[in-house]
C-alpha cells in the first residue's frame, strides 16, 4: 500500500513539474525559443506574489490573480522589445540573451529580497487533507494537479478552437508566409510569451506555497521544466504533463527507497526516456 | 482606373540589378501577364509588389495611393493578394483552417464574418472536400488550389500568381484556368507570372515580357508572342 501511495504522490507532484514546464513548451512550440531564463522567471513570479500578499494583505490564492496580468505584460514586453530581436536562423542568440536575462534576475532578486529563504504564508487550506481509502492525500498536491491539468486543458482549447491559436501555429509554421497573410509575428510571438509568463504565476504560486524559495533556486526548476518538456517530446502539451508525472514518480519512489536518491532518480528517468526514445514520448510528426 | 502603378522602380542585390527601371501600370479589372526567362526578375517583381522587399528606387501606386513605403501586411489589408511559386501552405494547419488565418487577418475580421466566405471559395477552388484536412497531405494540384484559395480568403483586389500552373498534367492545368478565369469574371485584377504560355494566353488580356530585370514589351499577347525581340530573348529562336 505504501507503494500506491508513493506513486500517487507522485503523480500529484508530476503537476507541479507540468506546471513549471508548460510555459516553457508553450514558448518553444510557438517560436522555437529557448527561455533560459524561465526558472528565474518563475523564482520571480514567486517573489512578485510574495510582495502582493506582504504589502496589500491578500491571500497569496487572490495574490496570484492580482499578479498575472503583470506578469502577462512582462512577458509581452520582454518578448516584443528583447527577445523577438534574438529570433533569426542562428540559435545562439535567444541562447545568451535568455542565459544572461537568468544571470540578471538571479542578481536583482538577491539585491531586492537577499539571500534568505522565503515562503508565502499558509493557512488552513494549505495543510489540509482528505482520505481516500487508506490513503491520505494534501488538497495543495491535489490543486496543484488539478491546476496543471486545466492549464494543459486549457492551452488546448487555446491552440486548436480559437482565432489566436491558429495564429500561434500559423505563426510557429511559417513566420514569413503568416505575415503576408496580415499576421504581425512580432505581436503573436509577444502574445505567447505574455501567456507563458502567466501559467508561471501559477506555476509560481505552487513553489512558494509547497516549498521555500530564494533567488538562486531558477535554475533547478528549468532543469525539471526542461526534462519535463523533452519526455513528452518538443511541442507537446499532453506529453508535457505525461513527462512531469514521471519525474515526479521517479523522485518520489527514488526518496521512498532511499532520501538520497530523489533528485537522482528524476534525472536518471530522464535519462533512460532519452536513451529509449530520444525525441520523447510523444513527438510532434514535423519537428 | 489604375489599379496598380509602377514607375522608375529599381532592385538591386549588391552588384546584381534584379529589377531596372520598371514602369507599367494595370487598369482596373485587367489580367496581365508577366514573361520571361528564368532568372529575369519576376519572382522579385512580385515581391516588390508586395512589399516582402523595398524597392531602392522608384514609386509603387495601388488604387492611386503611394504604397512604395507601406508594409506587407498593410498592402494585404489594402486589397493585394499573392499566391507563391512554391506553395507554402501552414502545412499543420487545416485547408479551411489555413484560409481562416487568411481571411480573419487578411481582413481584419472576426472568424464568424468569415466563416461562409471561406466555405465558398473552397467550393469555387472544387477544395472543398479536402476541407478538414492538413494541408501537409494534399497533393500539388491541391496545393496550388489552396495557394489561389488562400489569397481569396483575403479577397484581393488585385492577385497575383506566381506560376500557378507549373508542375500540374494538362487536365488539371484547364481545371486550374476554369478556376481562374471564374476569378477575373467577378472583377478581380489579375497579374499572372506563368511559363506556360497557354495557360497564360488563355487569360491573360496583356502580356508583359522581362528580361535581365528590364521590361522589353508589353501590349496585346499576340503582339507581344510575333515580336522578334521576344521571340529571340525569351524562346531562343533564331530569326
Amino acid at each position: 500500500m505504501i507503494w500506491v501511495d508513493t506513486i500517487i504522490q507522485g503523480i500529484l507532484l508530476g503537476g507541479l513539474y507540468a506546471l513549471f514546464a508548460a510555459g516553457l513548451s508553450l514558448v518553444f512550440g510557438v517560436m522555437r525559443l529557448v527561455n533560459l531564463a524561465h526558472g528565474d522567471l518563475i523564482v520571480m513570479g514567486a517573489y512578485l506574489i510574495l510582495v502582493l500578499v506582504t504589502l496589500l494583505g491578500l491571500s497569496p490564492f487572490v495574490a496570484v490573480f492580482v499578479a498575472m496580468p503583470l506578469m502577462f505584460g512582462l512577458g509581452w514586453a520582454l518578448q516584443r522589445f528583447l527577445l523577438n530581436r534574438t529570433l533569426g536562423d542562428d540559435i545562439l542568440p535567444p541562447l545568451l540573451v535568455t542565459f544572461g536575462l537568468s544571470i540578471a534576475l538571479q542578481n536583482a532578486l538577491l539585491e531586492g529580497f537577499s539571500a534568505d529563504s522565503q515562503r508565502l504564508p499558509t493557512n488552513a487550506l494549505t495543510t489540509a487533507s482528505v482520505e481516500i481509502g487508506s490513503i491520505t492525500l494534501g488538497v495543495m498536491p491535489l490543486l496543484t494537479f488539478a491546476s496543471a491539468v486545466l492549464v494543459i486543458v486549457g492551452l488546448n482549447q487555446l491552440f486548436y478552437r480559437t482565432e489566436i491559436g491558429r495564429a500561434f501555429r500559423a505563426t510557429s509554421d511559417d513566420a514569413t508566409t503568416a505575415s503576408l497573410m496580415g499576421i504581425k509575428p512580432a505581436n503573436i510571438f509577444a502574445t505567447a510569451t505574455g501567456i507563458a509568463l502567466v501559467i508561471v504565476t501559477i506555476a509560481a504560486l505552487y513553489l512558494g506555497l509547497r516549498a521555500n524559495f530564494d533567488p538562486n533556486i531558477g535554475p533547478a526548476r528549468l532543469i525539471y521544466a526542461f526534462e519535463a518538456v523533452i519526455i513528452g517530446g518538443l511541442g507537446s502539451l499532453w506529453g508535457t504533463l505525461f513527462g512531469g508525472i514521471i519525474i515526479g514518480v521517479a523522485q518520489t519512489v527514488g526518496a521512498a527507497i532511499n532520501p538520497e536518491w530523489q533528485i537522482l532518480a528524476g534525472h536518471l528517468a530522464f535519462l533512460i526516456v532519452l536513451l529509449v526514445r530520444p525525441r520523447g514520448l510523444f513527438p510532434r510528426a514535423n519537428d | 482606373m489604375t489599379m496598380l502603378a509602377l514607375n522608375n522602380v529599381s532592385k538591386s542585390f549588391g552588384a546584381l540589378t534584379v529589377t531596372d527601371n520598371v514602369s507599367f501600370d494595370v487598369p482596373k479589372g485587367q489580367a496581365l501577364g508577366i514573361i520571361g526567362p528564368n532568372g529575369a526578375g519576376k519572382s522579385t517583381l512580385f515581391n516588390l509588389i508586395t512589399g516582402n522587399i523595398r524597392s531602392d528606387h522608384g514609386s509603387i501606386h495601388f488604387e492611386d495611393r503611394n504604397v512604395t513605403k507601406v508594409s506587407a501586411m498593410e498592402r494585404c489589408l489594402t486589397g493585394i493578394g499573392r499566391s507563391f511559386q512554391i506553395p507554402q501552405p501552414f502545412e499543420k494547419l487545416t485547408v479551411y483552417e489555413n484560409l481562416l488565418v487568411a481571411a480573419t487577418h487578411g481582413r481584419n475580421l472576426s472568424e464568424s464574418d468569415v466563416r461562409d466566405d471561406c466555405a465558398d471559395v473552397l467550393e469555387r477552388t472544387e477544395l472543398i472536400k479536402r476541407a478538414n484536412t492538413p494541408a501537409g497531405q494534399l497533393s500539388l494540384l491541391e496545393r496550388k488550389r489552396l495557394e489561389l484559395s488562400r489569397a481569396m480568403a483575403t479577397q484581393p483586389k488585385l492577385l497575383l500568381l506566381d506560376e500557378i500552373a507549373g508542375g500540374l498534367t494538362e487536365g488539371e492545368c484547364q481545371a486550374l484556368i476554369r478556376t481562374i478565369k471564374e476569378i477575373h469574371a467577378q472583377g478581380v485584377t489579375i497579374i499572372w507570372i506563368e511559363h506556360v504560355l497557354h495557360a497564360l494566353t488563355s487569360v491573360a488580356e496583356r502580356l508583359l515580357v522581362l528580361d535581365f530585370g528590364k521590361v522589353i514589351g508589353i501590349g496585346e499577347p499576340d503582339e507581344i508572342m510575333a515580336s522578334k525581340e521576344v521571340q529571340e530573348i525569351y524562346l531562343g529562336i533564331e530569326v
